[in-house]
């Protein structure tokens, strides 16, 4: 029912793309971040919690519909429907059934609850198409409370020791898990504009995340001790550099390799990621009950070849257009 | 070990070489007596013997895992790290269980000559009771790849401060080889227990290179200008009727020169002397791979004697008659030095000469053509200068020779180690034979992280076939190779081995037809050699 061509992954019997990379008539889209949500689509369909993620982000005038979780809807025949996918809030599992086939596109998904988006839920399926973007057995993620933890405890030292703590991580999705659980009675929070941004699209939308947005007015020499949440794209600016005396880290999945997280240059490394570790990636092909397995963004190959060793599952590669730069901040 | 690992952890996750020093501190401080002169031993490089061989580590740790070999080589080759590797994929640990330092590497070493089943069944123990970051540590332990990542200088700066002493006594007490099972902190470091110690060797200065214009050093008639000899730096000492051979490395090599067996009698007692060990015949230095050849047999036949006879071209004094010179100031030195090898008749020991130059451009000149002259460049020293411990700036500079170059095309990339884990950044370049590329170099090292990132990129972009680690890459890029000695080669394809290459530049302006060829690199072996 699926296809995987250059545009993206092809719906044709519903006349409909999923995540495409390139201008199409019909796109339902994951979720919202930048290599998933892409402009130029004349429909978009997604969860109603990533609309305002996409107005933002693709321009407030995009042609754009929403559903619900688990709210089924038809095209020409095709019965679909979105599942949370835990990954951000609003991200979703696409679902779709033609005749008695049943077929999902997971996105970007993890287990692990964040305490903001939905939990994943698994979804019965004859294909599941799953990223592998951590899919290999030295990636074990230690617990997210553990790592909350650390970080608050480590703003806390920061702190007593006179420095500002500057964390670096996804504007969309990761900033608002640790601006969640950031013990507010540490110090002051401030917020990088993209940051602010989303965070505004969501606190429209119900939420209430907290911090400041440090606007060209404001006296930084004012800020200590003070927690600053900013995406990667401002490290090494002289933005970053106003709140010196500082310490840096970077939150990613990848930061459990002590060579990345040597060659970040920052301060520490927490492992923090909204992607699936090696065993929870097991867990959910396992629990779909599906036969064929097509991998895709990541290490395809290995997790391919991995799960039709070990599982006899039909699973099957699917190169992406491009191979994932080393250090991206997933 | 927890303590231990908590003190690598600290270590690894800073730059700032204060907040290294002050783990440091923090660990004398608090760590249990017993372990401590342990953690110095391997602070300062020490490795404990390899109790295990890393394929055997790797199958049992596939098989706790329950991972295929080919999944564990996969996450191997991201990761560039065995131990990391290792600790990563293996399950959760089932038990708690608190092991010193001291009994971690004494565990280490019984291992050694048990049967094969008990010490998968310990060191799978040892794992199964230890955190990831613990593991880690253990594993580089037992692979005796342990890089603690703190320069011996700064071990010293730690055990000054926490010990209260003076950093160049810790230096002393440090050199040479020495037991930490024979040893505790009180008999390494209180007193004055080195005098005892007639074997051990001052702690070497070293020279910086210089990175400025000369003329900036002042008046050349306040330096002394030598030849920098391409050999092993060493400190011949007699004392009591024995001679002692160091090397830089502090290896002690006594056996490895027998040449030097005589002095034993024909020098005075308490005598330390500091210079350039060299094969040397007809009145020149004979290539450095001729000594290196020799140095790396067990037993010095004849025949090595004879083809290689070494002699040691010495440049400073740092003991005469049990006195210790090194406050003094150089010129001082040089004179008791001139004297001492005025009285020496063997023709073992020869002068480093200062070099007459009247003007800072004629030094320029020289250090241009210096290859000419069979060096690698020049020494500059301070004529006033002490004799200071370990490399520090301002009185001594090393001023080496442009390095040969010659531009190859990029043609295979394998992901590095440690830092560069996962990235491509260990490259092989080629030159042109007809309209063939053959492999003449790998090089590691000279790019920026930046011009590493975008390498990297383009790499996993153009890859045309895998080997393993190996990538094939598009040839494209041409890169201009440094290096330091050329030598002919029957094993390599090119023909030619060269001593350490690396990556002056990205020639991004070549396009590859404008690389070198092979019978560019066999007339440049040509014209060294002639």
């Amino acid at each position: 029912m699926l296809k995987f061509t250059d545009k993206g992954i092809y719906c044709k019997q519903a006349d409909l793309y999923i995540d495409p990379w390139k201008p199409v008539k019909n796109a339902i889209i994951t979720h919202g971040h930048s290599d998933h949500a892409r402009s130029g689509m004349n429909n978009y369909l997604c969860h109603t919690e990533t609309m305002p993620i996409l107005r933002l982000r693709l321009g407030a005038d995009i042609n754009v519909q929403s559903l619900p979780y688990n709210q089924e809807i038809s095209i020409n025949g095709v019965k679909i429907s979105l599942h949370p996918a835990g990954h951000i809030i609003g991200s979703a599992q696409v679902r779709l059934e033609y005749k008695g086939e049943i077929w999902v596109v997971s996105g970007d998904y993890k287990l692990i609850p964040d305490g903001l988006s939905v939990p994943f839920e698994p979804v019965k399926c004859h294909h599941f198409i799953t990223e592998s973007t951590f899919g290999l057995p030295i990636y074990n993620f230690p617990s997210t409370e553990e790592v909350y933890a650390s970080i608050n405890q480590w703003w806390k030292q920061n702190a007593a020791e006179g420095f500002n703590s500057v964390i670096i991580a996804y504007a969309l999705g990761k900033s608002q898990s640790i601006l969640h659980h950031l013990d507010q009675e540490i110090g002051d929070i401030f917020l990088h504009g993209a940051v602010a941004n989303v965070n505004n699209a969501f606190n429209e939308n119900g939420h209430n995340f907290p911090g400041t947005w440090v606007s060209p007015e404001m006296d930084r020499k004012a800020i200590k001790g003070a927690m600053i949440v900013t995406p990667s794209s401002a490290l090494s600016t002289p933005w970053i550099r106003k709140f010196s005396p500082s310490r840096a880290a970077l939150c990613s999945g990848w930061m459990q390799l002590r060579g990345a997280r040597r060659r970040s240059g920052v301060d520490r490394g927490f492992v923090l990621s909204d992607h699936c570790d090696w065993s929870q990636l097991n867990e959910a092909v396992l629990a779909t009950g599906a036969e064929n397995i097509y991998v895709t963004h990541g290490y395809q190959t290995t997790y391919a070849k991995w799960l039709c060793d070990r599982y006899q599952l039909n699973a099957i590669e699917i190169k992406t257009q491009f191979e994932p730069a080393t250090g991206d901040l997933d | 070990m927890k303590a231990f690992t908590a003190l690598f952890t600290a270590i690894d996750q800073t730059t700032k070489t204060n907040q290294k020093v002050q783990a440091m501190v923090d660990y004398f401080t608090h760590a249990e007596e017993e372990d401590k002169i342990f953690a110095v031993s391997i602070l300062i490089g020490n490795k404990p013997k390899r109790p295990v061989k890393t394929s055997e580590l790797k199958e049992w740790a596939a098989e706790l895992a329950e991972l295929p070999m080919w999944l564990y080589e996969e996450s191997y080759h991201i990761v560039g790290d065995l131990a990391e590797a290792i600790a990563l994929m293996l399950p959760d640990p089932d038990k708690e269980q608190h092991v010193s330092l001291r009994e971690n590497l004494e565990f280490l070493s019984e291992l050694t000559d048990l049967p094969l089943e008990v010490k998968k069944a310990r060191i799978i123990e040892y794992w199964m009771s230890a955190e990831v970051q613990e593991r880690f540590v253990f594993n580089k332990l037992i692979t005796g790849n342990f890089r603690m990542g703190v320069s011996k200088q700064l071990v010293i700066k730690a055990l000054a401060k926490y010990l209260e002493q003076e950093q160049t006594s810790i230096a002393h007490q440090l050199m040479g080889k020495w037991d930490p099972y024979a040893e505790t902190m009180d008999s390494m470091f209180a007193g004055e227990t080195h005098l005892d110690k007639n074997y051990l060797p001052y702690p070497f200065f070293l020279a910086y290179p210089l990175d400025t214009d000369p003329a900036t050093l002042g008046d050349i008639d306040n330096w002394y200008i030598e030849r920098k000899l391409d050999g092993i730096r060493g400190q011949i000492i007699v004392r009591n009727e024995e001679l002692f051979v160091w090397s830089r490395g502090e290896e002690l090599l006594t056996d490895k020169f027998p040449e030097f067996n005589s002095l034993q009698t024909s020098l005075p007692n308490g005598t330390v002397l500091d210079g350039e060990i060299i094969p040397w015949r007809d009145g020149s230095p004979l290539p450095f791979q001729i000594m290196q050849t020799r140095i790396g047999r067990k037993n010095i036949s004849p025949k090595y004697l004879k083809e290689a006879p070494l002699v040691m071209v010495c440049f400073d004094i740092l003991e005469y008659n049990g006195v210790d010179l090194r406050a003094r100031p150089l010129s001082e030195r040089r004179e008791i030095l001139n004297e001492v090898i005025a009285k020496h008749t063997e023709n073992k020991l020869l002068l480093s000469e200062a070099m007459d130059f009247k003007a800072w451009e004629e030094v320029g000149k020289f250090r241009r053509n210096a290859r000419d002259f069979n060096c690698e460049g020049l020494m500059l020293k301070r004529k006033t200068s002490e004799y200071e411990t370990g490399r520090r700036r301002g009185n001594w500079w090393k001023w080496k020779t442009e390095p040969m170059t010659v531009d190859g095309v990029l043609l295979y990339a394998q992901s590095g180690h440690g830092r560069r884990a996962n990235l491509f950044t260990d490259y092989t370049f080629a030159v042109w034979d007809g309209d063939v590329l053959v492999p003449f170099a790998k090089a590691y090292s000279g790019l920026t992280d930046k011009e590493i990132n975008v390498l990297d990129n383009w790499i996993k972009r153009n890859t045309i076939d895998k080997f393993g680690p190996v990538r094939s890459v598009k040839p494209e890029y041409v890169f201009e190779i440094a290096f330091e000695g050329i030598n002919s080669s029957p094993r390599h394809k090119s023909g030619v081995a060269l001593r350490f290459p690396r990556i002056l530049r990205w020639r991004k302006d070549k396009s590859v037809k404008d690389a070198n060829t092979k019978n560019d690199l066999l007339q440049l072996l040509e014209a060294v050699n002639s």
